[in-house]
């Protein structure tokens, strides 16, 4: 089954320009360390969910690009094409000239309604191309006016149009301290319509991938290339194929679906976060030797701890003694509890990996089954030159402490009214935005209270 | 891609127009090497076959022909605009594009906005109407002009007014010039304040200037060079005030230096719109993130660094440096200091080859020394242009909405009431067709009502930080 990407705003095109780049070159490496056989299954597994080809051999991206300025889709264009490996289909993208003014009302009002339709025959016909058609995903960040509130507004139309697809938004969230200054509303009016029509959404937090890149990856002028390639790399460990039955011979044929089932079991709960391990800088990767379980047992403790990576983990987070009820005042503070975790291995050995400790009731809301809620899949092809290399997607309480901070300071603002004659005048009127508050405060308690 | 039209009003206006044109086709000079009329370039300029007259192709991958700037210039004296048709830059200039006439107007606000204003009205929406026209897609006016004199003032506002009704969904910048304390125009004071008012009602975002602050940046510049303290010699055309490597290098007016700082801000305000970025930040972002409400859209600048040194290397204290230099009493181009009154929201955008985290590293760095308003702890907005301006690597243009805008005010008001209470000069302005002493009485109870805006803003500095209580949902 096949992915249709949306690529929305400059972030997301910037970063879904990474990701393609990333899945295709982890396709043709010789990195594999499996039999040919193997190879050849996830190389044709991953081409039928992200490329098609075109008569010349190369790979076409399943994408469609969307920016209301022509800059950056025009960089990201020329970029695909330089690489030799892979390009983007040129008749697939649509941009105007003026841009959305980082206003989330210009970007869902104006913007989204005008290009319907233009923007929308664009995924009809990338989706027409697929054998079958595996759902979509929508790559844009929250804080801007165009991947924000067309984002939104698109996402919507591809419930409307595609009612049987799935819908999976990978939503970056900015910088706690400012990358424009009213992102706390864009945010929040973004977050609750998404949640009104996706099936979930996966976030990144340019906080913490600044963080990887600096500690992790050792980088001194982190550049957002930097942060991108980062996510990309973590996006691509998701997204390439992988078994998820035990001892299934085939890839998965329907990844999104798989995701939903495994992660979302109820409506309320949509919030995914995505840890990987390890990531080091790419000149150290002969040089380093990982260990599964120690691997593992960093990826738990990154779990429990709310921790972005294995570094600076707290080791003293503890999960709460058996038998206590998840209303116990005992349970331990910065104790992150779990709906659903997927964890993703790839590489050597992953069939003797003991995934045992990730089930432990103790991590799980009272009322969820570990056994429903923890899943595994594996694939002994390795990924992106990383001999051992393992994925945690988790619906949990990573994202409570920054949703609420999100909310918290958009209100602040609102309270004092600063702004709101920017959106009123495209649209958006006051009762819009309480609206929005409502449903995230709503969404907030229910976190709270797992 | 966007473009602009710069409509410059009166002698300061087209002084610094005449200056923002020649530094704009050097900076494209600098970037533009094979001749082609791009994306950037159609931005503020037509390329026009000069042989038909008419527009040649506009298409990117077209040749430069000849470039023709989308400027209107106005005037109601001669002697500034022939100036500019007789110099170098008069190919830039269309012939359409002016609109002169003889006898000035005396500095006096109301010549220039109820005389001549309706005396050109019709000149002035036809000819703006033609260039709209030649532009794909229109985004913004910048309009520069001096608030004490006559023309720029009066005439200027009025143009002001005239694009509000006729193009309302196009952007309206203004570049005012402020008249300092020792001006010579005796009515500079009314002349202002009913200027003022116009910019409180009409305008999207103005960008004080002070002719002090211009000053004072030359000499400290001039200082740097004849102290001999730099050690390396500077780069002449990084000067922010230089006119080197322009179309104009010779016979150096007064007023050039400090016409060349504007004219720098106006390129850096426009760089990220132009030339691509990894973090574009375009003219609407910056209305939209500076303005929290309507009538408080003053916006005071500052730019950095003011020059480059020779060396090559420099190191990242040179980078901090000039994010410190931003925030610092003397680059401001309006006598005020932001360190030391309250941000309501604060832009900026860095251009050359810095990085995202240069720019967190310093946001946090200097964070804690300013005073935020309540509800916008963070109120950062920031740009990435990876197109530095000529002569520096990298640079950096700081806008800030600020309450430091307050004393300008004050004491424009101040000013006027002297001559007010005495009716000095009045005469000249009532008879006038058009003009009553209630313009006068609004004007000046406008100009009140923004600084009592600014003084309940000032009122909530340092004060305790009551969070309102948030939603309440029923489990």
């Amino acid at each position: 089954m096949s992915i249709v990407t949306v690529q929305l705003g400059q972030c997301g095109n910037q970063i879904g320009h990474e990701v393609f780049h990333s899945l295709c070159s982890d396709t043709r490496g010789t990195h594999g360390l499996c039999s040919r056989k193997e190879n050849r299954s996830y190389r044709d597994a991953c081409k039928e969910r992200f490329f098609w080809e075109e008569e010349s051999g190369v790979p076409v991206a399943r994408a469609v690009l969307v920016d209301m300025e022509p800059k950056v889709i025009s960089q990201t264009l020329s970029m695909a094409a330089r690489s030799g490996c892979w390009k983007y289909n040129h008749q697939s993208h649509f941009c105007q000239k003026q841009g959305s003014g980082n206003n989330w009302a210009n970007g869902y009002s104006v913007h989204g309604p005008r290009h319907k339709e233009s923007i929308m025959n664009l995924v009809q016909k990338e989706a027409e191309k697929c054998d079958r058609l595996g759902g979509f995903v929508t790559i844009m960040s929250m804080a801007g006016g165009t991947g924000s509130g067309l984002g939104a507004f698109v996402t919507q139309c591809l419930r409307d149009d595609f009612p049987a697809s799935f819908i999976l938004n990978h939503v970056v969230w900015p910088y706690g301290t400012g990358e424009v200054i009213v992102q706390n509303y864009n945010s929040v009016l973004t977050l609750s319509h998404l949640y009104r029509s996706a099936d979930a959404l996966l976030v990144h937090e340019n906080d913490g991938v600044h963080q990887v890149c600096a500690q992790l990856m050792n980088i001194k002028h982190i550049s957002f290339r930097d942060v991108n390639q980062v996510i990309a790399h973590q996006l691509g460990s998701v997204f390439q194929p992988a078994h998820t039955a035990e001892g299934g011979s085939d890839y998965s044929r329907n990844p999104l679906g798989d995701l939903m089932e495994t992660l979302v079991p109820h409506p309320e709960f949509k919030l995914l976060g995505l840890r990987n391990i390890p990531q080091i800088p790419e000149n150290s990767l002969p040089y380093s030797t990982f260990s599964w379980p120690g691997l593992i047992k960093h990826l738990r403790q990154m779990l429990i701890a709310n921790a972005q990576m294995e570094e600076g983990i707290d080791w003293q987070v503890r999960p709460p003694p058996p038998g206590s009820s998840s209303h116990s005042t005992k349970k331990p503070l910065h104790f992150n509890t779990s709906i659903a975790n997927l964890v993703i291995l790839r590489g050597k050995d992953v069939h003797r990996v003991d995934l045992g400790s990730f089930q432990d009731p103790s991590l799980y809301a009272s009322w969820l089954n570990p056994q429903d809620a923890f899943n595994a899949w594996r694939t002994p092809r390795a990924f992106n030159k990383y001999e051992k290399s393992a994925s945690l997607v988790s619906n949990s309480q990573f994202l409570l402490k920054p949703l609420d901070s999100i909310v918290g300071k958009a209100w602040n603002m609102f309270a004092s009214k600063a702004y709101i004659h920017q959106y009123t005048r495209f649209g958006i009127e006051e009762e819009d935005f309480l609206d929005s508050f409502t449903t995230l405060e709503q969404v907030i308690s229910s976190y709270s209270t797992l | 891609m966007t473009q602009s039209v710069v409509v410059q009003v009166g002698q300061c206006g087209n002084q610094v127009g005449c200056r923002f044109w020649d530094l704009a086709l050097r900076e494209h000079a600098a970037v533009n090497k094979k001749g082609i009329y791009d994306e950037a370039l159609s931005s503020f300029f037509r390329n026009v076959d000069t042989r038909s007259g008419d527009d040649g192709p506009r298409i990117c991958k077209g040749k430069i022909c000849s470039l023709k700037a989308r400027a209107l210039l106005i005037d109601m004296e001669e002697g500034v605009v022939n100036e500019i048709l007789q110099g170098p830059l008069r190919d830039v200039f269309d012939s359409k594009q002016l609109i002169t006439d003889v006898s000035g107007s005396g500095n006096n606000w109301a010549v220039g906005h109820k005389l001549y204003g309706y005396q050109y009205r019709e000149n002035i929406v036809e000819k703006l109407r033609k260039t709209a026209e030649h532009c794909d897609c229109l985004q913004c006016f910048f309009i520069i002009h001096s608030m004490g004199g006559g023309t720029g003032s009066g005439l200027g506002t009025f143009v002001l007014n005239l694009l509000e009704d006729e193009f309302p969904e196009v952007y309206r910048f203004v570049t005012s010039v402020y008249p300092s304390g020792e001006d010579d125009v005796i009515t500079s004071p009314y002349n202002s304040v009913l200027a003022m008012k116009e910019l409180n009602e009409h305008a999207d975002c103005v960008l004080p200037v002070e002719n002090e602050s211009l000053f004072d940046i030359v000499n400290k510049i001039n200082q740097m060079i004849n102290s001999g303290k730099l050690g390396s010699t500077v780069k002449q055309n990084s000067l922010v005030t230089s006119s080197a490597g322009s179309v104009k290098t010779l016979q150096e007016k007064p007023f050039d230096a400090m016409n060349n700082i504007v004219a720098n801000l106006l390129l850096n305000l426009t760089s990220s719109a132009r030339f691509e970025g990894s973090l574009n930040m375009d003219l609407n972002e910056i209305s939209m993130n500076l303005v929290p409400f309507p009538r408080l859209h003053y916006l005071v600048s500052s730019l950095t660094p003011l020059y480059t040194l020779a060396d090559v290397n420099i190191p990242s204290r040179r980078l901090d440096q000039m994010f410190s230099d931003a925030f610092s009493r003397d680059h401001q181009l309006i006598q005020a200091d932001p360190k030391h009154s309250l941000y309501l929201a604060c832009a900026l955008l860095v251009r050359g080859n810095v990085q995202v985290s240069d720019l967190r590293r310093n946001i946090e760095r200097l964070k804690p020394s300013l005073h935020f308003v309540s509800w916008n702890q963070e109120g950062w907005k920031t740009g990435l242009c990876s197109v530095p301006p000529v002569g520096h690597s990298h640079s950096l243009l700081a806008l800030a909405n600020n309450t430091c805008v307050k004393p300008t005010f004050i004491e424009l008001k101040e000013r006027f009431m002297k001559l007010y209470k005495k009716k000095a000069h009045l005469h000249h302005y009532l008879q006038i067709d058009g003009m009553e002493q209630s313009c006068f009485s609004e004007a000046v109870s406008s100009l009140s009502d923004l600084i009592e805006e600014y003084n309940e803003l000032d009122a909530t500095k340092g004060g305790p930080r009551t969070e309102p209580s948030r939603l309440k949902i029923a489990v």
